[in-house]
């Protein structure tokens, strides 16, 4: 019998995801006896026409990573999609955007203007901007298009599964892995997997008290106290607001978890559900003392949106960008 | 047509909802443009509910519960007066104006308080124009 | 049992009973100096001196510690016992020559003038009763003889003046010596820390007040000896009951109880917060309630109204209003202050020949039968001067040049500045809520009217309840008010209290929180939100829980829940999402 095929692709992402992939070590060789490795392009030469030569559901198993920001990226999910019995977003930006998803806060032109015009370390006296087609004596050369907005993987197309984490824990993508070699059933679709159902604070040893804060901390201000909660000492910690899974590893060595793995089950929007709790044990009941409490927060979407803004309720405000200006 | 803001209210039970009530039954007139949905505090009224609300076709939010000590749950507006200050700079940072988002004490008592917040609001998001965040 | 007979009388007691105790029983008077019940004799003064007669022999001996035996025959007060007294007496005349207790003691017995020479400045006749209370009772050992012959003399350590470090100055020395040789000297002229008023001095073991319920003694822990060195013990000595433990402990007792009714009363304002009216600083100036404790007849004075220097007055001015209707300290009416201050005015018209000048703002005289009573007492001649005092000073009257007052202020019936001289001073000081009222607030959940006290319900239609079912208000803690109120409120509580136990069920509303143990990380975010204190952390399964019957309802922890584990029936998240999208329904359709 044939063995099932594998793919994986990287889209929008840093490449974290693949590295995890590679760190579950050994195992990586009871992955390759198992599944017959059909795409991989950040490890081996695959180019796109050997998928599309593949037959339409001929991949078992594609582990995708990175979100959409592109119209390639968009292109390979939608053929990916296509010809995989099991798609799976795999990490964080595939899940919910991650880091990419924050530039949903503004759009292309004002991207293009401060990256190829505006930064200090620009060198273009011609403010010239990428073009999708340019002409040239050889003929017309195409890149894809950059898209006003970042999206997760499932508002492209149909996923079947998720593998939160930035990046995936290996212990985690190994026993997913170790799930579809042994042949286990499926779980429902839309399951996420290698996660669990409740908080980072779930796995963290750290001793908590009823919260009351009265300023917040940045990493770089204080010094935690080993043995108590983070948030407890006024560092912004996501781990109430985060699902758990990844062993609760940021905050065990004093990082304040910045909620990778995503919500949990009974949380409809990551940082809105941050907010509502931070406030509720803000400790003042003085509009100008809890401003200047509020103002200790230096920059409270990239804290509580961090991983999850282009997966929010608010995932995208304006495709222009009028009534942001009108703010300021 | 001219543009007419949809605004969701969030009102508690005890005090802005009996004095929109009140309002009513007074027959003090009010803009039809708030509309109101009752929780049983200003407590309960989590950020997700706004955001929800704009995603949802809303141009503005008001959210309104009993004067400051005044909660029958005793500090629950407290919390929604902490949540909605940091809401506004969350959402200043989205993109929305934080205009849209009003705060407000209104006791069981004050129907014509009532009248004049919502006139308030409305006239505010009259100005503002339109979001569009329905998709 | 043994019989003997004393100066012809017969009685019986136990052997080896001093003869002193034996004549006592039979009320013969024997002088003693350095005898003291409870304190081994010592025999050291001798003026307890006795004949002692047993068939042909008959000899002198002291009665405190001179045994009694089997048909003994004494006389305490025959010629040869006389005169042995005399010679005694004598001698410590001629020690000790300025004594008034041993003067009188020897002029007793016709001695006015020693042959043994003359001391006016000794005091002490060494009979070492100090060094055995100190000792022996109170076991702290400052107090011991040093020296021998006539160099012998009762000293602290190394003689030094002040041995403060061992002495726990609690006078027992200076109250035992027959002499008057020791004082006891306040050094730290600290006025009493009892919240009771102080008034006048109290001993270790003493009944609180005459209508403490239960009417028995207990013991002050700092002031009683035995429970500072383990020494004394002489109340549980004489207690013939042995009622007296002296290892009783505070003890934490916790009961569970449904219902709670809040009746933590009030405090009296701080009338030296406002300086000009001389609280604490000037002798003569009381505050209402140290003034209601010196009419009360069982207080220190016995009800009689005295100055300082034991004097009755001839005036007192009685204030209004400190710190209450005054915006730097508390804005409210206290409500009590004119009725009670009418009420001092009468008694001391009744008890004493005094003028009474009262200084006031407004009468209020709101309740039934006051404003008659405020008539009664101006009919009894009190003045009244309507007119916020400014100041009391200091000042003489006539030829006298001390411990007078004057009170300032302006009399604005009249349109007058009055300075009206008066011996003593009680200020109407504001009734206020007690310093712990936070915290009790907080123990109960209950919310604090701006002017600080508990907040009832609704003001008129539930003026004893709370928003936390089954916790009452009755009293001060609620607001000033008098006792009929008090009561009326207190009263009104009981029954309500009452009516829930004879209904024996309560009805919930059906809106609740829950939380889903198996969502919830155990972050304690919710742990001190519930306004009720209706979430506790189950330390076991590291996830909090909600108690049911505790919550209201009010959903802020299932706002608060950043996991979103908590569910508020009624009204949940979906429920609410639903109605959003229900009202917004024709939105975006432009
Ligand atoms: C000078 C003066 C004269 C007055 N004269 C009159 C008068 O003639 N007629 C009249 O009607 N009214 C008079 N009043 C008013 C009267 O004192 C009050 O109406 C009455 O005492 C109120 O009763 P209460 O039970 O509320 O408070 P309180 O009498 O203060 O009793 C409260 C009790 O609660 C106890 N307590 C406090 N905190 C706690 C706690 N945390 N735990 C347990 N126990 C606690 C206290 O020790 C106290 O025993 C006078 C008041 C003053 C100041
Ligand atoms: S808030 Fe952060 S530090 Fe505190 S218990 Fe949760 S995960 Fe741990
Ligand atoms: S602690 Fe938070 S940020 Fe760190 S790995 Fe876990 S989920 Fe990600
Ligand atoms: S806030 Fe939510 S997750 Fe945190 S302890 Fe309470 S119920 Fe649990
Ligand atoms: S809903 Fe309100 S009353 Fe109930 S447990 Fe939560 S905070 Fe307490
Ligand atoms: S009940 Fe109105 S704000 Fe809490
Ligand atoms: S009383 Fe007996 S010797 Fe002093």
């Amino acid at each position: 019998m044939p063995k099932p095929k594998v793919a994986l692709y990287w889209a929008a992402s840093c490449g974290g995801c693949e590295i995890t992939v590679v760190d579950i070590e050994a195992h990586i060789l009871d992955v390759a006896k198992a599944f017959d490795i059909v795409f991989w392009p950040c490890l081996m030469d695959f180019k796109v026409k050997d998928v599309e030569a593949i037959e339409d559901g001929g991949i078992f198993v594609t582990l995708f990573n990175g979100a959409i920001r592109n119209s390639e990226q968009e292109h390979l999910a939608k053929l990916l999609r296509r010809k995989s019995k099991v798609l799976v977003a795999f990490g964080s930006c595939a899940h919910e955007g991650c880091i990419p998803g924050l530039a949903n806060v503004t759009n292309r032109d004002e991207i293009f203007k401060t990256v190829y015009q505006e930064t200090a370390s620009t060198d273009n006296p011609k403010g010239v901007l990428p073009q999708t087609k340019t002409e040239m004596p050889e003929g017309v050369l195409e890149i894809p298009e950059f898209w006003n907005k970042v999206c997760s993987l499932d508002q492209v197309v149909d996923v079947d599964y998720y593998v939160p984490g930035c990046p995936p824990q290996s212990n985690q993508v190994w026993a997913v892995l170790d799930h579809l070699i042994q042949g286990k059933p499926l779980p429902p679709k839309g399951s996420i997997l290698g996660a669990g159902q409740k908080t980072c604070c779930d796995e963290c040893p750290r001793v908590r008290k009823e919260k009351k804060i009265k300023r917040f901390y940045r990493t770089h201000e204080i010094v935690p106290n080993p043995e108590e909660c983070l948030l407890d000492q006024g560092l912004l910690c996501m781990g109430p607001a985060t699902r758990d899974g990844c062993g609760a590893k940021c905050v065990k060595v004093g990082v304040p978890c910045r909620g990778c793995y995503g919500p949990p089950p009974g949380s409809h929007d990551m940082g809105m559900k941050m907010i509502s709790a931070l406030s509720s044990v803000i400790d003042s009941e003085d509009p100008a003392e809890i401003e200047r409490i509020i103002a200790t927060i230096a920059d409270p979407v990239g804290t509580f949106y961090r991983f999850n803004l282009a997966h929010s309720i608010l995932y995208r405000v304006q495709e222009d960008l009028k009534e942001k200006q009108a703010v300021k | 047509m001219a543009f007419e803001p949809k605004i969701v209210g969030f009102l508690c039970n005890w005090c802005s909802y009996t004095g929109a009530d009140l309002a009513g039954v007074s027959r003090i007139k009010w803009p039809p443009n708030v509309r109101p949905i009752r929780v049983m505090c200003s407590g309960r009224i989590d950020p997700t509910f706004v955001v929800k609300a704009f995603r949802e076709g809303a141009d503005g939010v008001l959210v309104s519960g009993c004067h400051p000590g005044d909660c029958h749950y005793y500090q629950g507006n407290y919390k929604a007066l902490r949540r909605y200050h940091l809401l506004r700079r969350v959402l200043e940072q989205f993109g929305i104006h934080p205009d849209r988002l009003m705060l407000t004490w209104v006791s069981a008592a004050e129907g014509e308080r009532w009248a004049k917040v919502t006139q308030e609001i409305t006239e505010r998001v009259r100005k503002l124009g339109p979001l569009h965040l329905k998709d | 049992m043994i019989k003997l007979r004393i100066d012809g009388n017969e009685v019986e007691v136990n052997a080896g009973t001093p003869l002193l105790k034996a004549a006592q029983k039979l009320n013969i008077e024997i002088p003693t100096l350095c005898h003291y019940e409870g304190i081994e004799p010592y025999a050291a003064c001798r003026v307890c001196t006795v004949e002692v007669v047993r068939g042909r022999r008959r000899r002198m001996v002291t009665a405190c510690n001179y045994p009694a035996t089997d048909g003994i025959e004494v006389f305490t007060d025959n010629e040869r016992v006389r005169r042995a007294r005399r010679l005694n007496l004598e001698m410590l005349l001629g020690r000790c020559s300025e004594v008034p207790a041993i003067r009188a003691l020897a002029a007793k017995y016709g001695v006015e003038k020693s042959r043994f020479g003359y001391d006016p400045k000794e005091k002490c006749i060494l009979c070492g009763l100090c060094v055995r209370m100190c000792s022996d009772i109170v076991k702290a050992n400052v107090l011991s003889f040093a020296y021998s012959g006539p160099r012998r003399k009762v000293v602290t350590p190394f003689e030094r003046e002040m041995a403060t470090d061992v002495c726990i100055a609690c006078g027992a020395c200076a109250h035992v010596c027959p002499t008057g040789a020791i004082t006891i000297e306040d050094l730290s002229q600290r006025r009493g820390e009892v919240p009771e008023m102080y008034l006048g001095p109290k001993t270790a073991i003493s009944i609180p007040f005459q209508q403490a319920v239960p009417k028995v003694p207990y013991i002050d822990p700092d002031a009683c000896i035995k429970m500072q060195t383990g020494g004394c013990g002489i109340c549980a000595q004489v207690c013939e009951p042995e009622a007296i433990n002296y290892k009783m402990q505070d003890e934490v007792v916790e009961l569970d109880v449904g219902q709670i009714l809040v009746a933590t009363g009030y405090q009296i304002f701080d009338a030296s917060q406002m300086a000009q009216y001389g609280y604490g600083k000037l002798d003569n100036v009381l505050s209402a309630l140290e003034f209601e404790k010196m009419l009360n007849s069982t207080g220190p004075t016995g009800g009689r109204v005295l100055t300082k220097n034991g004097k009755e007055p001839r005036a007192i001015g009685i204030i209004h209003c400190i710190g209450s209707r005054d915006a730097r300290y508390h804005k409210y009416c206290s409500r009590v202050c004119c009725m009670y201050a009418l009420k001092f005015a009468h008694l001391v018209k009744d008890r004493t020949n005094a003028e009474v000048y009262q200084f006031y703002i407004d009468m209020r005289a709101f309740g039934k039968g006051y404003e008659e009573f405020y008539s009664r007492v101006l009919d009894e001649g009190v003045n009244v001067i309507r007119g916020k005092a400014a100041e009391v000073v200091e000042a003489t009257w006539g030829n006298e040049r001390e411990g007078h007052l004057l009170v300032r202020c302006e009399d604005t019936l009249i349109g007058k500045f009055r300075e009206v001289p008066v011996d003593m001073v009680v200020l109407c000081a504001a009734i206020e809520p007690n310093v712990d009222q936070e915290r009790v607030g907080q123990i109960f959940s209950l919310s604090r009217s701006p002017d600080g006290f508990f907040l009832e319900r609704h003001p008129k239609l539930d003026p004893m309840g709370t928003v936390n079912d089954g916790i009452y208000l009755a009293g001060c803690c609620q607001g000033p008010k008098d006792i009929p109120d008090t009561v009326a409120q207190a009263q009104g509580a009981a029954a309500r209290i009452l009516a829930m136990i004879a209904k024996g069920e309560v009805l919930l509303d059906p809106i609740r929180a829950s939380i889903d143990e198996n969502l919830c990380g155990g972050c304690k975010v919710c742990n001190n939100l519930c306004p009720y204190m209706a979430i506790t952390f189950d330390d076991v399964k590291k996830v909090s829980v909600v108690n049911e019957t505790l919550c209201k309802g009010c959903g802020t922890c299932v706002a608060a829940c950043p996991a979103g584990a908590i569910t508020g029936s009624g009204f949940t998240d979906e429920q609410i999402f639903a109605e959003i999208e229900g009202i917004l329904a024709d939105a975006g359709n432009k």
